[in-house]
């Protein structure tokens, strides 16, 4: 599978290197060159320097090959804009977005965004420790 | 009309202003409590403190009684957000954005805001009408509620309808020529037996996915 990830943090680096050892195509794209650093030594795939939620940015990245787009900065309104980018102008199949606020994510999973909330996953993993 | 107004930026502080000295109430929602208080100062207790994108804060502003919703913060994925939000969970009738990228105006009407506004676009347009010899098609209004435009069209010397009768031409389905400007500034009412001239404008209604078709038939040699 071909997948384009948006931002490389810890999270985005951690996810590329996963996907890329179960032998996917991974490219990462984040607006800094410094986050690049995050990704382990072996990492194969294209790492890009563009503005996930730019329309031309995200064709340079390839988009209209993906067959995943994950949005992982570590702004919920970036990856929203960016995850329905994805959607509804390349029709990638597979679109993901990473939103810190539990109601913001709610809405946009009502809206059919795929989505995931850390803060809920994190909290709910806390209460079954206890 | 209740407004409510996203970003205490320069563009949202004389926005809040203006619809205020009309007569409106106003809402001015801001992060920065600071800029807030000095427009309170001047404008009265018309701002929230609060990020527009939480539903917390929209329920706060009261936004379900609002009759417009205006993003003007400088980042458009803040004001697409924000927008969507006021649309989808408030149900706000009518939601404007403000953006920066001119590649924005499709999408966000593609993804549920009623209007966008950009002083980019505005600036642009002004500088193509500078440099431009005038332009073939100009857009006179957008009839509400409908997918028709009133367009003002100049027909070009070269054109392979000078000196045709307008019952000749072939125009784009729902397109209707209903006046005639000569070049002499001379206004008529057109009939099926009226020649049109080079250097005419026409005046046509008609599809706004038309425009294409309209110059096809109008400007094509």
């Amino acid at each position: 599978m071909k997948v384009l990830i948006m931002g490389c943090g810890r999270v985005g680096a951690h996810l590329a290197s996963l996907l890329e050892t179960a032998g996917h195509e991974v490219t990462v794209l984040d607006v800094d060159p410094s986050g690049f650093g995050k990704l382990p030594l072996t990492f194969r795939g294209n790492a890009l320097l563009g503005d996930g939620t730019d329309e031309d940015s995200l064709r340079r990245a390839g988009i209209e090959e993906m067959d995943a787009f994950i949005a992982l900065t570590e702004c919920d309104n970036t990856n929203i804009m960016a995850a329905q980018i994805a959607k509804s102008v390349f029709n990638v199949r597979k679109a993901v977005c990473r939103v810190y606020d539990p109601t913001r994510e709610e809405l946009y999973r009502e809206m059919g965004l795929d989505t995931f909330c850390p803060t809920a996953l994190m909290a709910e993993s806390v209460v079954k420790r206890l | 009309m209740y407004i409510v107004i996203v970003g205490a930026g320069n563009v949202g502080y004389h926005l809040a202003k203006a619809v205020l000295s009309k007569g409106h109430e106003v809402l001015l929602i801001d992060r920065d409590a600071a800029i807030l208080g000095r427009i309170e100062d001047e404008l009265g207790s018309i701002g929230l403190e609060g990020d527009a994108c939480e539903a917390n804060t929209l329920e706060e502003a009261g936004t379900a009684r609002a009759d417009l919703f205006v993003a003007v913060t400088e980042q458009d994925a803040d004001n697409l957000v924000a927008c969507q939000i006021a649309k989808h969970r408030f149900k706000v009738p009518r939601t404007v954005a403000r953006i920066t990228d001119l590649k924005n105006e499709p999408l966000f009407k593609k993804l549920g805001v009623d209007v966008t506004v950009s002083s980019t676009i505005l600036i642009l347009q002004y500088i193509e009408s500078q440099t431009s010899k005038p332009p073939f098609l100009t857009r006179l209004a957008v009839l509400k509620g409908s997918d028709r435009e009133i367009v003002d069209v100049r027909i070009p010397p070269t054109s392979a309808v000078v000196g045709k009768k307008i019952r000749d031409i072939s125009l784009p389905q729902n397109s209707l020529i209903i006046l005639l400007i000569r070049r002499d500034e001379r206004i008529q009412l057109p009939t099926s037996t009226t020649a049109l001239e080079a250097g005419d404008r026409v005046v046509v209604v008609g599809d706004r996915s038309s425009e294409a078709g309209l110059h096809q038939a109008l400007a094509g040699s």
